[in-house]
C-alpha cells in the first residue's frame, strides 16, 4: 500500500515536472502576459516591444469581458496586463482584483486627452490607462436601405425583417431595446426590462452574431446591423456602401482601458508595456490598424482628417448627451440572463 | 499485482479529469457559499425545471433526435456500401470519408456558414444554373444540417466495423434456406449489426444534444440549446450553481436514456424485434 502511494507521488511529480518544462519554453527572457480582445491590436507592436525590451510577450485573447473576468478571478493564469471595459473595471475593483498603476512610470500618459481622464469607473486615474473608446450604433447598407437611418426604430421596421444582424451579447442587445423605449441602458427595473424583452421577442432579426458580423456586412448579407464603432470603420473601408450612425435616442459609449490584474508577477514590466502602448507612434499604429477611436491627443491629429472630424467615429461630448456608459449590474444580472434566454428561445 | 501500477497514470488521469470535475459539478449544484458559510440548497435544481428552461432542454433533445435519425438513415446504407465485398478500393474510400475529420470541427462548421449564405457559394452555383436559391442559414434546418454533417462519420464507422465482421456463411445460410434479400436483411443482417447501430446512435446523439457551437454559428444564436445555456451561465452570467445544475440534469437524462437503450438491446438479442 505504502509503495503504491509513493509510486503515484513519483508519477505525479514527473507529470508536474513535464508540464513545467513545456510551460517554460526554454528561453530565459523575462515574460509578459498580455490578455486582450481578439483583433484589437496591430500585432507588429508586440514584436516591437519584445525587441526593444528584450522580453517574451505571451499574448492571449478573449471575446467578452465576462470571459476575461472569470479567468482572472480564478487566478490560475498570471496575466500582467488586461484590457477590460468600463463596467468590468468597476466590478474588478469591487472585488480587489487590480493593482494600482504608478503613473510616474507611465510618462506617455501625458498624451491622453483630458476628456478620458477621471472617468466614473476610475475617478482618480489610479487603476486604469485608456486604450480605446467608442460607441454602439447601426451600420447599414446604402444600396438596401433608402430612407435615412437615425433611430433604433428602424430595427423593428417590418420592411427589414430577417435582414438585421444583432449582437449576440446580453447587455448590448437589451441596451438597444431599453434605449428605444427611452429608458436607461443601466436599468434595474424589472418592469422596464420586461418591456425590453417583449420588444426583442417582437423583433425579427436575421441572427445574433459575434465577430462574423464584419464579414456578413462586407459581403452584403444583411441590410442593417448593430455594431461597435471601430468595427464600422473597418467594414466601411472594405465596403464603401456601408454607413454608420449613432441613433438619436442615444446609445452606449464605452472605454476600454489597460489594467494590471493582481495575477501579475511583474508589475514593473507591465507598466513599461502600458507606457509603450501609450507612445505616440505605437498608439497611432494600433488606432490606424483596428479603427477604434483613440484617446490620444497627438494620435488623433495624425489620423486622416475625415475620420477624426466625423461625429459618428469621434463624437464630441455634446453629441453624446443621451448616451451612457455601462454600469456594473452584478446584482441584477440574473434578470438580464433570464430575459435573454427567453428572447433567444422563442 | 505487478501489472497494477501500470494503471496508475490512467487512474490519476480519470481522477483529475473526470472524478474531481464531477464532484465539483455536484458541489456547485447543491451548495452555495454565502456570508454565513456554506449551505445546502436545491434552488438551482428547481430553477432547471422552470418552463423556459424545460423548453430549451426539449428543443435540444428534439433537434438531436432528428439529427440522429438522419444520420442513421444516411449512414446505414453508406456503411453497407463500405462493407460490401464487391467494393474495390475500400480503404481509399474509407480514408476519403475520414479525411474531413482531420480538419478542425469549428473550421468545418464555419465553412458551412460561407456555403449557405444568401450570396454564398451554393446559391451562386444555383443562380448560375438559373435554379431557385435557398436561404436556410440561421434556421433550425441549418442547425440539423450542421449536426448531420459533423456527426455522420460517428454513425457510419461503428456500423461499418460490425457489418464487415459478420460471418458470410450466416448470410449464405439464410439465402440457401430461401430468404429473399429483403428478408435476409431484416432477419439476419440488421439484427446482427444492432450493436454497431447502437453505438452509432450514442456517438451521434451525445454530441448533438450537448453542442453549442453549431447552434451558435449556423442557427445565428436564435436556437438556444442546453449547451448554449450552460455556456452562458459559466461565461456570461457567472452563475456556476445554475450552470452546474443544468449539466447535472443533462447528465442524468443522458444516463437514463442510455440505460434504457442498452436494456432494450439485451431484449433484442436474437433479433426478435422484427
Amino acid at each position: 500500500m505504502k509503495k503504491r502511494v509513493v509510486r503515484s507521488l513519483v508519477i505525479g511529480a514527473l507529470l508536474v515536472g513535464l508540464l513545467g518544462i513545456v510551460g517554460c519554453g526554454g528561453s530565459g527572457k523575462e515574460k509578459l502576459y498580455v490578455y486582450n480582445w481578439g483583433d484589437y491590436i496591430d500585432e507588429s507592436v508586440i514584436k516591437e516591444f519584445e525587441k526593444e525590451y528584450d522580453v517574451d510577450v505571451i499574448y492571449e485573447l478573449f471575446a467578452t469581458n465576462e470571459e476575461m473576468y472569470l479567468k482572472i478571478k480564478a487566478g490560475t493564469a498570471k496575466y500582467d496586463v488586461a484590457i477590460p471595459s468600463d463596467y468590468m473595471i468597476t466590478k474588478m475593483l469591487n472585488e480587489d482584483l487590480l493593482h494600482k498603476i504608478d503613473l510616474n512610470n507611465i510618462p506617455n500618459y501625458a498624451g491622453i486627452d483630458d476628456r478620458f481622464k477621471n472617468l466614473s469607473f476610475d475617478p482618480n486615474n489610479e487603476f486604469s490607462v485608456p486604450y480605446m473608446w467608442g460607441t454602439v450604433g447601426i451600420i447599414y447598407n446604402k444600396t438596401m436601405v433608402q430612407e435615412p437611418v437615425d433611430s433604433w426604430d428602424i430595427l423593428w421596421d417590418d420592411k427589414y425583417a430577417k435582414q438585421i444582424l444583432m449582437l449576440d451579447s446580453q447587455r448590448d442587445s437589451i441596451a438597444v431595446a431599453l434605449k428605444k423605449l427611452g429608458y436607461s441602458l443601466n436599468s434595474r427595473s424589472e418592469k422596464e426590462l420586461e418591456e425590453a424583452k417583449e420588444l426583442l421577442i417582437k423583433q425579427k432579426p436575421l441572427a445574433y452574431v459575434g465577430d462574423e458580423v464584419k464579414d456578413k456586412m462586407i459581403g452584403n448579407e444583411a441590410a442593417l446591423a448593430v455594431v461597435w464603432s471601430g468595427d464600422a470603420v473597418y467594414m466601411k473601408r472594405e465596403n464603401p456602401d456601408l454607413e454608420y450612425v449613432i441613433p438619436k435616442e442615444g446609445s452606449n459609449i464605452w472605454y476600454d482601458s489597460m489594467v494590471i490584474p493582481k495575477t501579475s508577477q511583474n508589475k514593473e514590466l507591465a507598466e513599461k508595456f502600458i507606457d509603450f502602448m501609450c507612445r505616440e507612434d505605437i498608439a497611432y499604429k494600433n488606432a490606424d490598424y483596428i479603427g477604434y477611436s483613440t484617446p490620444h491627443r497627438e494620435v488623433m491629429e495624425m489620423l486622416p482628417q475625415e475620420l477624426v472630424s466625423d461625429p459618428a467615429y469621434y463624437p464630441a461630448e455634446g453629441d453624446l448627451a443621451n448616451s451612457e456608459v455601462f454600469i456594473d449590474l452584478t446584482d441584477v444580472l440574473s434578470i438580464y440572463d433570464r430575459i435573454w434566454t427567453e428572447v433567444k428561445s422563442q | 499485482m505487478k501489472r497494477k501500477f501500470l494503471t496508475t497514470p490512467y487512474m490519476l488521469w480519470m481522477l483529475i479529469f473526470t472524478i474531481i470535475p464531477l464532484i465539483l459539478v455536484f458541489y456547485f449544484s447543491f451548495f452555495e457559499s454565502g456570508p454565513d458559510g456554506i449551505k445546502f440548497t436545491t434552488e438551482y435544481i428547481e430553477r432547471v425545471f422552470e418552463p423556459i428552461y424545460l423548453k430549451v432542454i426539449f428543443r435540444s433533445f428534439a433537434l438531436a433526435v432528428i439529427s440522429t435519425i438522419f444520420c442513421l438513415v444516411l449512414g446505414y446504407p453508406m456503411a453497407m456500401i463500405l462493407a460490401s465485398r464487391e467494393l474495390k478500393r475500400r480503404d481509399f474510400l474509407i480514408v476519403l470519408f475520414v479525411v474531413p475529420m482531420w480538419m478542425n470541427f469549428l473550421a468545418r462548421t464555419y465553412a458551412w456558414m460561407t456555403l449557405l449564405e444568401n450570396n454564398g457559394i451554393i446559391n451562386q452555383i444555383l443562380m448560375a444554373l438559373s435554379l431557385p436559391t435557398i436561404s436556410i442559414l440561421y434556421t433550425d434546418k441549418a442547425v440539423i444540417l450542421g449536426m448531420v454533417y459533423n456527426f455522420l462519420p460517428f454513425m457510419v464507422l461503428p456500423i461499418y466495423s460490425v457489418l464487415s465482421k459478420i460471418d458470410r456463411s450466416i448470410i449464405e445460410a439464410a439465402e440457401d434456406l430461401g430468404a429473399n434479400p429483403l428478408r435476409t436483411f431484416f432477419k439476419v443482417i440488421f439484427p446482427l449489426s444492432l450493436p454497431g447501430v447502437l453505438s452509432g446512435i450514442i456517438m451521434v446523439f451525445m454530441p448533438a444534444v450537448t453542442t453549442f457551437v453549431i447552434s451558435r454559428l449556423l442557427g445565428g444564436g436564435q436556437y438556444m440549446l442546453i449547451g448554449n445555456l450552460i455556456e452562458q451561465q459559466f461565461l456570461t452570467t457567472g452563475d456556476w450553481g445554475f450552470g452546474s445544475s443544468l449539466s447535472l440534469i443533462l447528465m442524468l437524462i443522458l444516463l437514463l436514456t442510455m440505460g434504457i437503450m442498452s436494456k432494450t438491446d439485451k431484449d433484442r438479442e436474437g433479433g426478435r424485434f422484427f
